[in-house]
């Protein structure tokens, strides 16, 4: 037999890995830098399919990387800029150490910069591709844009992120893409419909900022570097597609108000409020106006009549929330969160304002006769005026999901809000679907609400029925038992009497009997399932009846709730 | 003190010399002033000096003893640190009378510190180089000096009695010249003796003077003219102006502003439009296409808001379920509140460490692209057939016969299908009616009955059952008057022939007594030892048992019209579960463990080896057809093996929970059940066709229950009916049922 033999692991999966420590040796970076390149080019660990084969037979945990990627990384010229950071370093480190003050300034004036263009374009050869990635950009500039000025991050990044951050709101404002907000009790989701793209963040409640336990702000930084950057170039690119002024600017001149920020910052801090307009750059071409039909004539699935349908449907409601404060003027009190709200308004049409001393961008005050919304979030109003509705934020956010203006009686001040629903969620068949959205749906549908009362009532009726079905039923079981029981026991006596009893009709349930039997019918089938989808199967089994669980669990305390108010309202009646 | 510059010419002037020896110079003159002023002894001043001086000092000391010290302008001093110290203090002190005659020839008139000693110009040599000489040395023009007069013992002592200054009198060795100390000079001399202040200054402690202090002064300190470096151009600065300039030059340096300019504009990571251009065409390269994304963050439900609906909040059991969980278990990471306004919700503390894993989540998880399959499990069960085109099969509980007082662990219809027999722990075989549950004969049996078998021949009206080591044949007497009589008959027309007798058989035939005939046995075979299985040929003629243990002879097959018994296998291949006949062909099935052995009885070869992919097979049974088998184990599975199709498993069904007992196909119609110790009989439909490219066909059509569980045992045993579509099952609870 001639040939060589085939050795073990020296080709296949074996070789289209490597292991994270064998990469940093090839690439000759320490892990920070390493880790550095990661984050920027985008390169992530890989599970490899047999990590037997690849970890050459052990089964230790180990982080793989494609073998691929890693020689990607190798022809970066990244590599070649961190190497002169690190050399930056050293000789800054010197000089400092020497104390040369002119040999430190110079070496500070000529610090290394690196371009990540050329990643954005690797890494996102379509805008589209780019808006995919947006979310987890857009949540990490809104931390960084909050946080203090400290020493463990740099300024200048902060005063970036801030700034990327607002130049994005003033795109949505302008595009009026915002689609649903939700307030969480971890902070503000918004979504956003951009370019077809649905793009969803979240912005922590402006509470203070409180150092963090174990968080590694090397690693944010790192991030927050690139995602500045990125969102930087999506900025323009939407201004541009928009025909916005890049950087935004003010509409109207802006006196300077030296009570709330210096003088040079007086144009940013305006922007910052969110409540200014910004300048276009004068070109309206009329096809921008998206004709709905077109729209779905232009969709996948043009044969689906259905799908027209829906998507017309679609467009007229988002037409209506982009206009859905529109000639409503807001006033917002001292202890509204003003950036948010103004945000949300804006986005549909709306106009916000506040008390001037507050800061900056209020266009006008209190006193203002057009004003039809006052937003209010304390139990009391003073100084109440007919003219205007007084209203708690909560209404703003329902109305954008709902995307109709809302009764404001239930959201009147000093009263207990209705529940604020998450627009995320589209409760599948069988799953909990609270009452709230159910009333809500129906209304939509156009049914009168005194019709559900009615349906309540009956409801109620009916439970009790059921309740009195549910105590005859073990009866009924009791019956049965003791029948069976005189069964068995009738031979034993036949035995020594040899006489007949008279036998009691059986009563067989129907139902019941063929419900039984479809259960048997069921499990003879799951018996032959095919081993090859009998995991998938119970997997999903499993599931269900958790979902099922919880659904079934969601409805007994709602019961239990609704019980002990009757009680409550009972007891009131009867003092 | 003005004096250093003096002391620093002295040094000068006796060089490396002086640093060795002043000490010890100094040492010598005191002890020779000492000695003088007490005892002047002249042993005892050489007996002082001789552990440290050298010999030139000594002689010094001596010579000067004996000097005189008259000449003004040649005295000098010999040791600088000595002339010095004596100088300065000169000047302070007042001077004695007698002093004053050897003051007024001052030695140190002439003195400068930067010239050299001139008088004599010989250097730093030995003195007692020149002692053979009339001179000591030379001066500046190259002169000899001429020793000084030199006095002899009496002029010594006779100046030792006049001269009252001759004992502070010391000799210049120099210039051999006497010089008389001082007041000053001996003063200086007692301090250093006495390890006190050299320069005696009266107050140690005097009040510190600070004069480098802040306080600006009228007068400077110091009289140092300005150095001439200051004013010329420094040298260090014009190389710094250089290297300003060459960075200048290079680009490396920029004023300020200028610096702040370069760097805005320099910004390569400003935003620009030239990233995404609408007409440019996108490289979709490989990399892209292999880009595994990130999945997004799930969105928040109802739970999360801050005012959600109140069923959505916890009640005490779910909080206590969810703080007693750790982080990663539980199903929400946060715990639902309601705040009663906007105003009141506070921050949320673990923002940004949530934020924080999501970035370790993308840059650190491992991806991987997994089929999501949108899957209705409805589909996954497999397509049953109409239940109309399965029947019949059995589908419930019929009938129970009762009698046994002990677990019925075998049962056996007879071929026509009116009898059945059983064997239980109870050491009885009974014989029911199968339409009534009659129980027609009790047979007591020696011990417990391990199987029973009818014999399959219908002519013949023939029961076998084996008691521990023994089989049994009985003829139960049911039935057909006539069929028992002929077997009866046949049976007793037995002549033993000459050439079987020839043979050592392995077992023993014989007849049994009158009392057991009468109960219906007609042949006991006994065994060597323990019997596990018994099992007729199709034919009746035939039948083959299984001993325990017994290694060549475990499995033995037995004529009956001939009462011939040999063992087939001389060699036994594992331990042998069940045997089987094949119902058509000359083969003979042997199942062990884990393996099905089928042997080919003409040509005594073996035919086929199956593979059980199980680990302990209990019992098997062959299709009426003779091309399919089924077996079941005890670790819960069923196999069938299709003989035509491959040595391993078509099909094999796990559906029992617990171990299998037995198996058994129907006769006639396409049914197989399966009995198991969970206490469920399961009947499949398994339809064999004559196609020979149609697989079999396997349906479950029914679970079947009824016996009651003792001892971890259920049932125990299961037959189908010959004829009808009905199965009998004997339990551990001592019943046996039938299922119709």
């Amino acid at each position: 037999m001639g040939g060589t033999k085939k050795k073990k692991f020296e080709r296949g999966s074996a070789t289209a890995f490597v292991s994270r420590n064998k990469a940093l040796k090839k690439l000759q970076l320490s892990l920070g830098d390493f880790r550095a390149l990661c984050i920027f080019k985008g390169i992530y660990p890989v599970e490899p399919l047999h990590k037997k084969k690849v970890n050459k037979g052990s089964t230790a945990v180990k982080t793989f990387y494609n073998l691929k990627d890693i020689q990607f990384l190798a022809h970066d010229n990244l590599i070649i800029k961190f190497r002169e950071k690190k050399h930056y370093l050293r000789r800054l480190k010197k000089a400092v150490a020497k104390k040369n003050r002119f040999a430190e300034s110079i070496i500070r004036d000529n610090k290394p910069v690196y371009s990540l263009k050329h990643v954005m374009k690797e890494r996102y050869p379509t805008f589209t591709d780019a808006l995919r990635d947006l979310d987890d950009c857009l949540n990490l500039c809104f931390v960084f844009a909050t946080f203090p000025h400290s020493q463990r991050i740099k300024v200048d990044l902060v005063q970036l992120c801030r700034k990327r951050t607002v130049e994005f709101q003033h795109y949505v404002i302008a595009a009026k893409a915002l689609r649903k907000v939700f307030v969480s009790i971890k902070g503000i989701y918004y979504q956003a419909d951009i370019k077809g793209e649905t793009i969803t963040w979240v912005v922590s409640h402006k509470r203070g900022y409180e150092h963090p336990q174990d968080v590694d702000y090397k690693i944010m930084e790192t991030f927050a570097e690139y995602n500045s950057v990125l969102l930087g170039h999506i900025n323009i690119k939407l201004y541009s597609d928009s025909h916005l002024v890049y950087p935004p600017q003010l509409t109207e001149h802006v006196s300077h108000d030296s009570a709330h920020c210096l003088e040079g910052d007086s144009i940013d801090e305006h922007l910052a409020s969110l409540a200014p307009q910004i300048r276009s750059t004068g070109e309206h071409p009329d096809d921008i106006e998206d004709d709905p039909e077109v729209d779905a004539m232009n969709a996948v699935n043009v044969d689906d009549p259905e799908y027209i349908e829906k998507s017309k449907l679609e467009a007229a409601t988002v037409s209506r929330l982009q206009n859905l404060f529109k000639g409503c003027k807001f006033y917002l009190n001292r202890e509204v969160p003003r950036e948010e709200l103004t945000f949300v308004i804006r986005c549909c049409g709306g106009e916000a304002s506040w008390d001037s001393s507050l800061g900056m961008g209020a266009t006008y005050c209190d006193s203002d006769d057009g004003i039809t919304h006052h937003i209010i979030d304390r139990p009391t109003v003073s100084n109440q005026r007919l003219d205007r509705t007084y209203i708690q934020p909560q209404w703003v956010f329902d109305c954008i999901n709902a995307r109709i203006l809302l009764p404001p009686q239930e959201y009147f001040p000093g009263i207990p809000c209705p529940p604020h629903l998450s627009p995320f969620v589209e409760e599948r068949e069988g799953e909990y679907v609270p009452e709230e959205k159910v009333k809500f749906l129906k209304r939509m549908r156009g049914e009168a609400e005194e019709e559900e009362e009615e349906s309540e009532r009956d409801e109620d009726e009916d439970s009790e029925d059921e309740d009195a079905e549910e105590t005859e039923q073990p009866k009924a079981g009791n019956k049965r038992k003791r029948n069976s029981r005189e069964d068995s026991e009738a031979p034993e006596k036949k035995a020594v009497k040899m006489a007949v009893s008279e036998g009691s009709i059986e009563k067989v349930d129907k139902q019941k009997a063929l419900a039984r039997q479809e259960a048997e019918e069921r499990r003879l089938g799951e018996m032959m399932i095919p081993k090859k989808h009998k995991r998938l199967y119970h997997k999903i089994m499993i599931s269900r009846k958790k979902s099922s669980q919880e659904t079934r669990k969601l409805v007994e305390k709602k019961e239990k709730l609704k019980a002990t108010k009757k009680k409550s309202k009972l007891r009131k009646e009867k003092v | 003190m003005n004096s250093g510059g003096k002391r620093k010419s002295g040094s000068l002037n006796e060089g490396s010399h002086d640093i060795e020896e002043g000490p010890s110079l100094l040492t010598s003159h005191i002890a020779t002033s000492d000695a003088d002023s007490e005892a002047s002894d002249e042993s005892e001043i050489e007996g002082s000096e001789s552990d440290e001086s050298s010999s030139q000092d000594e002689e010094n000391v001596e010579s000067d003893s004996s000097d005189d010290s008259d000449s003004d302008d040649d005295s000098d001093n010999d040791a600088g640190y000595d002339s010095a110290s004596v100088e300065k203090d000169k000047s302070a002190a007042d001077a004695d009378k007698a002093e004053s005659s050897v003051n007024s020839k001052d030695e140190y008139e002439y003195d400068s510190s930067d010239e050299e000693d001139v008088r004599n110009t010989i250097g730093n040599i030995p003195v007692n180089w020149y002692d053979n000489y009339d001179h000591i040395g030379y001066d500046v023009e190259g002169n000899k000096l001429i020793k000084p007069k030199q006095g002899d013992a009496l002029d010594e002592f006779l100046e030792k009695v006049d001269d009252p200054n001759y004992w502070r009198t010391v000799r210049n060795k120099l210039t051999g010249q006497k010089v008389v100390l001082s007041d000053e000079d001996l003063n200086q001399i007692q301090r250093i003796q006495s390890s006190t202040h050299p320069g005696g200054s009266d107050d140690l402690y005097a009040p510190w003077v600070d004069f480098f202090s802040n306080e600006v002064m009228e007068m400077p300190v110091t009289g140092r003219p300005p150095d001439k470096r200051s004013f010329i151009p420094s040298k260090w600065e014009k190389q710094r102006v250089g290297q300003m300039v060459h960075a200048l030059k290079m680009g490396w340096m920029k004023p300020r502003g200028e610096i702040r300019k370069a760097k805005l504009s320099r910004d390569p990571n400003a935003p620009s439009l030239d990233l995404w251009k609408d007409d440019a065409e996108p490289e979709i390269t490989k990399r892209y296409r292999m880009h595994i994304p990130a999945p997004k963050e799930p969105l928040p439900g109802h739970a999360e808001s801050y005012n959600p609906p109140e069923e959505y909040l916890f009640d005490e059991e779910e909080e206590a379920k969810w703080d007693g969980q750790e982080p990663e278990e539980r199903r929400m990471d946060f715990k639902p509140e309601k705040f009663s306004s906007y105003r009141a919700v506070p921050k949320y503390e673990k923002f940004i460490n949530e934020r924080f894993h999501r970035l370790l989540d993308l840059y650190m998880a491992a991806r991987q692209r997994k089929m999501k399959m949108n899957v209705n499990p409805e589909d996954l069960i497999p397509k049953r057939p109409d239940k109309k085109d399965l029947q019949p099969y059995p589908t419930r509980e019929g009938m129970i016969y009762k009698g046994h007082k002990d677990m019925v662990r075998t049962i056996s219809p007879d071929p026509s299908g009116q009898w059945l027999a059983s064997g239980s722990d109870d050491a009885t075989v009974k014989v029911w009616e199968i339409a009534t549950g009659r129980c027609m004969k009790t047979i007591p049996m020696a011990s417990k009955v391990t199987c029973v078998a009818w014999n399959p021949n219908p002519s013949v009206n023939l029961l076998a059952a084996t008691v521990d080591s023994d089989v049994v044949l009985i003829n139960p007497q049911v039935g057909d008057k006539l069929v028992c009589s002929n077997t009866d008959s046949t049976l007793e027309s037995y002549v033993e022939s000459a050439s079987s007798s020839e043979h050592k058989s392995p077992v023993s035939w014989s007849t049994v007594s009158d009392a057991d005939h009468k109960k219906g046995v007609r042949l006991k075979i006994e065994h060597q030892q323990e019997i596990t299985h018994f099992t007729w040929h199709a034919k009746g003629d035939y039948f083959a048992t299984v001993q325990k243990g017994s290694k060549g002879q475990s499995v033995l097959i037995h004529q009956l019209s001939r009462r011939q018994t040999q063992a087939p296998f001389s060699k036994p291949k594992g331990l042998v579960q069940r045997v089987m006949f094949h119902p058509v062909h000359p083969y003979f099935f042997v199942a062990t463990q884990q393996h099905i052995r089928i042997y080919n009885l003409v040509k005594q070869e073996l035919h086929k080896k199956l593979q059980a992919n199980c680990k302990y097979i209990s019992s098997i049974d062959i299709h009426p057809g003779g091309d399919n088998i089924i077996i079941g184990s005890y670790d819960s599975r069923l196999c069938w093996f299709d003989l035509d199709l491959s040595t391993k498993p078509y099909q094999t069904l796990k559906y029992h929970k617990k171990a299998l007992r037995q198996v058994a196909y129907h006769k006639h119609y396409p049914l197989f059940a399966s009995a198991s110790d969970d206490g469920s009989i399961i009947v499949s439909h398994g339809k064999v066709y004559t196609d020979q490219l149609l697989n079999p066909l396997i349906v479950t059509v029914k679970i079947l229950r009824g016996h009651k569980t003792t001892n971890h045992l259920s049932v125990l045993d299961c037959k189908f009916h010959p004829t009808q579509p009905w199965i009998f099952s004997s339990g551990a609870d001592s019943t046996i049922r039938l299922f119709v």
